[in-house]
Parts: C-alpha cells; structure tokens; sequence
C-alpha cells in the first residue's frame, strides 16, 4: 500500500525540483544581457523592496485585501441560497453557474471583463478598463466561485433548527443572521477569506489584461523581470517573496481553523 | 456572475472587427478566423496532446495515491495528503519560473516534456482528492465479499474495486482534462511559439490584436466548459462533491 505512494512522490519531487530552482536563482547574482549567473548575493530580495517595485507590493497587498473583503460580501448571499434552496433544480442550476465559470480558464474569464468594462454601449460613471478599480472587478469576480463553495459547505453543515429556534424565540432576521448563522459559518468564512487573499496575492492574467500594463501586481512583476529583461534572479527573488507569503498565510489559517482542510 | 460571458458570446457574432455589443448583425466571420488562424491550430493541437498525456499519467498515479491514503496504514497521513495536494497553493508565476530554470539546466526549454510534467503535479491533486473521497465511500465488505468466494486480489481489484469508483473516477478525470486545459500561468513562463497551449496563445492574441476572434474562442471555450460540468452535475451529483447534505 505504501509503494503505491511512490509515483505521485516522484511527481511532487519533480514540482519541489522546479521550487528548489527557483530558490537558488533567487540567491545568485544577475548579469545583465545574459543567462549566465554570477556568486551568491541577497541583492535580488534587496530589490523587492527598491522604490521603484514598492508600489507594486503596496497595490498587491491592498487590492487583495479589497478583493477579499468584496467577494466575501458579494458570495455569502449566493452561498445561502444554494447550501439552503430545497428546489434540487436551483440547487442545479447555482451550482453549474458557480462551477462553470470555475472551470473556464483565467483567459477567457478576464477578457469577458475586458469587453464589459471597455464597451462602448454604457458609459461608466468613471473609468474602469486599464485602471485599479476594474482589476478590483476581475478579481473579485474571478475568486467568487472559490468563496461560494467554501461558504456554501459551512453553511449546509449548520441545522436550520437552530435559525428556527432563534426567530421563534423572537428574534428579528437580521439579528438571527448577526447571532446565528454569522457566527456559525465562520470556519467558512475564514477559511474563503484565507484562501482568496493568499491566491490574489499571486493574481497574474487579471491585472495583466485588466490592468494593461499600467496596474501591475507581483506576479506582473516576476513576468516582466523574467521574460522581457530576462532577469531570472531578480524574477526568481520575486516569487519566493510571493510563495512564501502565501504559505505562511495558509499554516497560520491552518492553525487557526485547527487542522480544517478546504 | 454570467453578464461578462452573454457580452462575449453577443460580440463573438459581431460582423465588424469592433468589439461592441450588442452586435451590429449577425455573422461567424471570428469563428472561421479561429478556425483558420495558424498559431490557433498549433497550440490546439499542444493543449491536446498535453491535455492528453498529463490526463494519463496523473490518472493512474493519482488513483494509486488516494488508495495508498485511504487505505494504507500510514504514519502521518496528513502530512502526506498535505504534501500531494500542496502544488495547489504555490503561486503559479513561482512555480512558472522554477519549471523554466529547471527547463533550462536540464536543456529541455524547447521540449515538452517539462510542460507535461508540470501539468501531471499541477492535475495530480484533483484526481487524489476526487478519488480520495470516492475511495472513503466504498463499502469495504463488497470487496471482503469478493475474496471470501475465492477471488485473487488483482480480481477483486480490476471487477470490484475500480468498477464501484467509477463516479470519483469520472470526476477525476473531468477535472483533470479542464484543469489542464485551462492551465495557463505556469505554460506562459515554460512554452515557446512551437510548444504554447490555447490559453497562451490566446493571452498573445489579446496582447497583440482587439477583434473579436477571442470572443468567439472563448465562447466555444465556455459552451464547452458548460456542457461538461452540466453533464458532470447530471450524471455524478456535484453536490455530493462540494456540498454536505444530511
């Protein structure tokens, strides 16, 4: 039983292979024009924090955290509805309309918004394509799937009974929601909530297309370090920075939900 | 949720090379251009052949995997299933740029082979996790039953076993094709012109032009996208997937 492990070991050794280096360019020095590498330096992570990167970092960080607190406002209503919907026929249907956008790529998803955000019929109270505001939209949008099916199994764990209970005893909606279904759903929330801010941490093809080279992220970052200066080290420090911070975000939700997976 | 994807789909029918909706008539001219386009045709047949290897090789080794974690008697389990489902968490511009270093030490930056790995360690954890779970759900007295009326283990196996994980194995599967299918970061940092997948050439084409041909390639991506997890949710239950119902 145990040899059966052995495949997927070697993949994931394949996949740690590729981090390792990562990790190693991150520590080397770059020599400009050139693929070749130099000794070892911590210049590459000095960089990060240079002036002219440090509005990237902020942006990312700050449109995360908007992202999050946006898609977990927007979801929960949606997440509702399809954890207590008796109908299996709209239960059907929110789920195939939560899961397909889901499934379809980060390209087809974020040039839809590309469309409505540049469209000629409505002329938007100000502007969005090209700016922060419209990769805030796409974001949001794009993490809404992950923090629906995360709220909406919380939600369907909670026993109506105690909704009932509350508003039989006389307690307004409003307060049952605050009191009840708040408070009980929140393995949901903090979990939706971790897991949205740690993946538009590392957003790429959104601010990319979105942002249209004005608004750039990390990942935005690391791309154009990586493939238009052809700066794998600087790049490299980049992702590490992104990488660590994500999991370091995860362990500590890990422990805070004590041991609650996804 | 789905206004963006009636806008694409209104303009992929535009007659004009503008992109406005609603569309000023009616006509395929985009979806011929997609048809037709070269660098379109190329990459479809990457996304194929990638889609179709990395299904094969993450199938069987990631069924292997959740057997081994539902069923084996391991120390540390957790810490088990946390490292093979762990690839799902690292950020794809990291993992992108790890796999082309390595691409370039190992001198493997014009073949595929490093595409299709990455793609096997990024489907690998769907198929463990779908199976995991169908494998939870198996009744283990069915298999008991088998053996006791004198069936070897590899019978018990191949018309036991793996018929009753049909459904998780189907789920597998589905999310293995689509994951790959629409896998896109990490293929942007380790593909050339020859070697890119659909998405990768499609990200270039909105780079380089605005007519409307990636409104009509994504409108077969979405019809397609819609009919697999419609005909998923038919015939498995996603609720029984990603909900939990008493």
């Amino acid at each position: 039983m145990k040899l059966l492990l052995a495949p997927s070991l070697v993949v994931v050794g394949v996949f740690a292979a590729a981090l390792m280096a990562l990790l190693r360019y991150s520590l080397v020095e770059f020599i400009p024009g050139s693929l070749q590498t130099g000794g070892l330096t911590a210049d590459n992570f000095r960089a990060v924090l240079a002036r002219q990167y440090l509005g990237a970092v902020w942006d990312t960080l700050l449109l995360s955290a908007a992202t999050t607190l946006c898609t977990l406002v927007a979801s929960y209503p949606v997440a509702y509805a399809l954890a207590r919907t008796r109908s299996s026929r709209v239960r059907s249907a929110l789920l195939v309309l939560t899961l397909a956008p889901f499934f379809s790529g980060a390209i087809v998803r974020t040039y839809a918004w590309v469309l409505v955000l540049g469209n000629t019929l409505v002329t938007w109270p100000v502007p969005l394509l090209f700016t922060e505001r419209g990769v805030l939209i796409g974001l949001v949008h794009f993490s809404m799937p992950t923090m629906i099916l995360l709220l909406a199994a919380a939600l369907s764990h909670i026993d109506p009974v105690y909704e009932r209970a509350a508003s039989s005893l006389g307690a307004p909606p409003a307060r049952v929601f605050r009191r009840v279904t708040l408070p009980l759903s929140m393995p949901g929330v903090v979990s939706g909530s971790v897991l949205v801010f740690a993946w538009t941490l590392s957003a790429f093809a959104t601010p990319e297309l979105l942002g249209g080279g004005k608004v750039k992220m990390i990942a935005n970052v690391v791309r154009d370090l990586a493939l238009d200066s052809f700066n794998w080290p600087g790049g490299a420090a980049f992702a590490v920075v992104a990488l660590a911070v994500t999991l370091t975000i995860l362990a500590a939700a890990g422990r805070l939900t004590s041991g609650r997976t996804t | 949720m789905t206004l963006p994807t009636l806008v694409v789909i209104g303009v992929s029918f535009n007659p004009t090379a503008m992109l406005s909706f609603p569309p000023a008539g009616l006509s395929l001219r985009w979806y011929a251009n997609v048809v037709t386009y070269p660098q379109f045709q190329r990459a479809a047949v990457n996304s194929l052949l990638v889609t179709a290897v990395a299904a094969a090789l993450a199938m069987p080794i990631g069924t292997a995997a959740a057997l081994s974690l539902a069923r084996g008697r391991l120390r540390a389990r957790s810490a088990w299933a946390t490292l093979l489902l762990s690839p799902l968490v690292v950020p794809g511009v990291a993992a992108g740029l790890g796999f082309l270093i390595l691409a370039a030490s190992l001198g493997l930056l014009r073949s595929r082979v490093v595409l299709v790995m990455a793609h096997v360690a990024l489907v690998l954890p769907f198929v463990v996790r779908s199976v995991w779970v169908s494998v939870e759900s198996l009744d283990p007295a069915l298999e008991r039953a088998a053996a006791s009326l004198g069936a070897p283990p590899s019978r018990v196996f191949w018309r036991v076993t793996l018929p009753l994980l049909r459904p998780g194995l189907l789920t597998a599967l589905l999310f293995a094709v689509i994951v790959s299918l629409n896998e896109f970061v990490v293929s942007l940092f380790i593909s050339n012109r020859v070697t890119e997948i659909l998405p990768v050439a499609m990200f270039t084409y909105v780079v380089n032009y605005t007519d409307p041909t990636i409104a009509a390639l994504s409108t077969l991506f979405i019809a397609g996208t819609f009919v697999a997890v419609w005909m998923a949710d038919r015939f498995l239950g996603l609720g029984a997937v990603f909900l939990h119902h008493r």
